[in-house]
């Protein structure tokens, strides 16, 4: 830059400022790297370390170091630990295909102008601002198998009443239901940006060629809009895998008394801030941060593949 | 692009489904905080009912939930102008600097799971006796605020033309004085996306105040968790109690709906 030989003015040269000046950049980094620093990777290498030992009970109670029995214990327990993570891998794989499907759809019904866009955008914006826990508390009383509006709607089409959140079996595709409801407009915003930014002329040219509707997305507009699919799909997929509130705030602790609903969160916090199981939760969430990493790796890198093509 | 008319009545049809699926089930959530309890058990009922505000008089004044307010909105917005403070400079630094390392440092804690670093935290903080106390849960809530803004400044930087600045270090400005001067005035859109949607995912937060939060302390979300898991739900309150905590979220959303899109959506179209 030519501008860094300037000189500056005369009110503004004390020594102090000359030196803030220079060493900007990690001045003004520094604070925030800090605080993530002290509150994550210190915080994450205790829960290593606490992987490694049998911390239970109290936090002041004294600890052993176990080496990775822990590990050989989660990874050995087909009782609690696999079922969970067989849960969160439905729970998230579902509920993507029906909010990415979905999130599409709406996406494209709002991508050309029409009168009274501001209001629809607003319409679909509730579900996603609205604070989770109290969707949990909303959905059931809906889906109460009593009193709820669920099954008296399906009464009018005579359909039998459903237990849905009380169901051993249905306790989890309705939380998943809830999640798709919640999160697809998220998806729907996302592609809509990503559709906002693409440019009409290959559409005119595929339309000019007689491309049909379908053919005009399969062909033009999917592959264009694949980039802006990979991010929606990553920050959705990295929340989904995650998703506590709405399942504590349905089921409960443990998931439900049959653990109907425990996904790999749900069955950490369960296991330390239930049980006191610091240890064995400790080993559970660093399994559970790996496979997270690792999806996300895999995922970034089809993007970037996706962005050279 | 001209559309067939066929086109266009689907298109409407479908938006009036997409609507309300969308809303429908937050209206059923109001109204019933409206409803008495033998309304909300008498399916006759579900339209036709005497609104009554006794389930808000009952969660407001017998239940404590003036205080939870308080507490949500004070922790919300200690968290977010902490974070803004923390995380507005930052992102300057890394937009201008390219520090991609670094960015991906403070946006691995987006990608986290929470509870991973409740444990250590829990550790350190009860041997501190510092749980149940508000300096905890700002600290928590900042672990959210501080990468989603990070995230969303990084990139309204990214698209703010450097000629600007350029122009003041010109005209005799430092680096420091450019950015705070020059830079800072034209970011506010972009700080009050960030600002805003820090605010309302701090407000939704519950799992941090569930573990870290104490009696005097409790945030709205947890609060309205504590209200089930006695012998019989009490509905009508439980649904006024989500209405308390749903309802200011969506007004704000209501009102500036573009900065809460754009800050959901950022990044989202880049490269």
């Amino acid at each position: 830059m030519a501008t860094v030989t300037t000189p500056a003015p005369a009110s503004d040269t004390s020594a102090w400022s000359r030196w803030a000046n220079d060493h900007r950049k990690w001045l003004f980094a520094a604070p925030a790297m800090a605080f993530v620093a002290a509150l994550i990777v210190f915080p994450l290498a205790w829960t290593v370390y606490l992987s490694l030992t049998d911390a239970e009970g109290s936090v002041r109670a004294e600890s052993e170091f176990i080496g990775f029995k822990n590990y050989l214990d989660v990874l050995s327990d087909t009782d609690r630990f696999w079922p969970a993570v067989a849960r969160t891998v439905s729970f998230t794989g579902i509920a993507l295909l029906f909010e990415v499907v979905a999130g599409m759809g709406i996406a494209l019904l709002l991508w050309r102008p029409f009168r009274g866009e501001r209001w629809v955008r607003v319409a679909i914006l509730m579900p996603l601002v609205a604070t989770p826990v109290a969707v949990g508390m909303m959905w059931r009383l809906i889906f109460d198998p009593n009193i709820g509006m669920a099954n008296q709607l399906l009464g009018w089409v005579g359909i039998g009443p459903q237990p849905w959140l009380a169901g051993k079996a249905s306790a989890l595709p309705t939380t998943i239901f809830i999640d798709i409801w919640q999160w697809t407009p998220m998806v729907a915003l996302i592609l809509l940006a990503g559709l906002t930014s693409l440019s009409d002329e290959p559409q005119e040219a595929a339309l000019i060629d007689g491309a049909s509707t379908w053919q005009r997305f399969r062909h033009v507009t999917l592959p264009l809009v694949m980039p802006t699919v990979i991010v929606a799909v990553l920050l959705r997929g990295i929340d989904a895998l995650k998703t506590f509130d709405i399942l504590y705030a349905t089921k409960g602790k443990g998931g439900g008394s049959f653990h109907e609903v425990e996904t790999l969160n749900v069955y950490a916090y369960g296991l330390s801030f239930d049980y006191n199981e610091y240890g064995v939760s400790s080993t559970v969430l660093i399994i559970f941060f790996l496979i997270i990493i690792g999806l996300m790796w895999a995922l970034t890198a089809r993007r970037k593949k996706e962005a050279q093509r | 692009m001209k559309t067939r008319t066929p086109y266009r009545v689907f298109r409407v049809v479908a938006l009036v489904v997409v609507v309300l699926s969308m809303v429908a089930p937050l209206l059923w959530m109001v109204a019933a905080s409206f409803k008495t309890n033998v309304d909300i058990y008498d399916s006759s009922k579900a339209l036709a009912f005497s609104p009554t505000l006794e389930n808000y008089t009952k969660v407001l004044q017998q239940a404590n939930y003036v205080q939870f307010i308080g507490n949500s909105l004070w922790v919300a917005f200690a968290a977010t102008v902490l974070s803004l403070i923390l995380g507005v400079p930052a992102a300057y630094s890394m937009s201008r600097f390219s520090m991609k390392k670094s960015a991906l440092v403070v946006l691995m804690a987006r990608v986290i799971p929470g509870v991973s670093l409740l444990v250590p935290w829990y550790y350190v903080f009860s041997n501190l006796r510092m749980v149940g106390g508000f300096t905890v849960l700002i600290l928590s809530h900042m672990f959210v605020s501080l990468p989603l803004i990070v995230y969303i400044m990084m990139g309204f930087f990214d698209g703010l033309p450097m000629e600007l600045e350029e122009a003041a270090l010109v005209d005799g400005l430092t680096h420091i004085g450019a950015f705070r001067r020059i830079t800072l005035p034209l970011s506010m859109p972009g700080i009050a996306t960030a600002g805003i949607l820090s605010f309302i995912f701090s407000w939704n937060n519950f799992m941090f105040a569930l573990v870290l939060s104490g009696a005097d302390t409790k945030t709205l979300p947890v609060a309205i968790f504590d209200f089930v898991g006695y012998a019989s739900i009490d509905w009508g309150g439980l649904m006024a109690a989500a209405t308390v905590v749903t309802l200011p979220i969506m007004l704000i959303a209501l009102f500036v709906q573009k900065y809460v899109v754009s800050g959901l959506t950022a990044g989202a179209t880049k490269g």
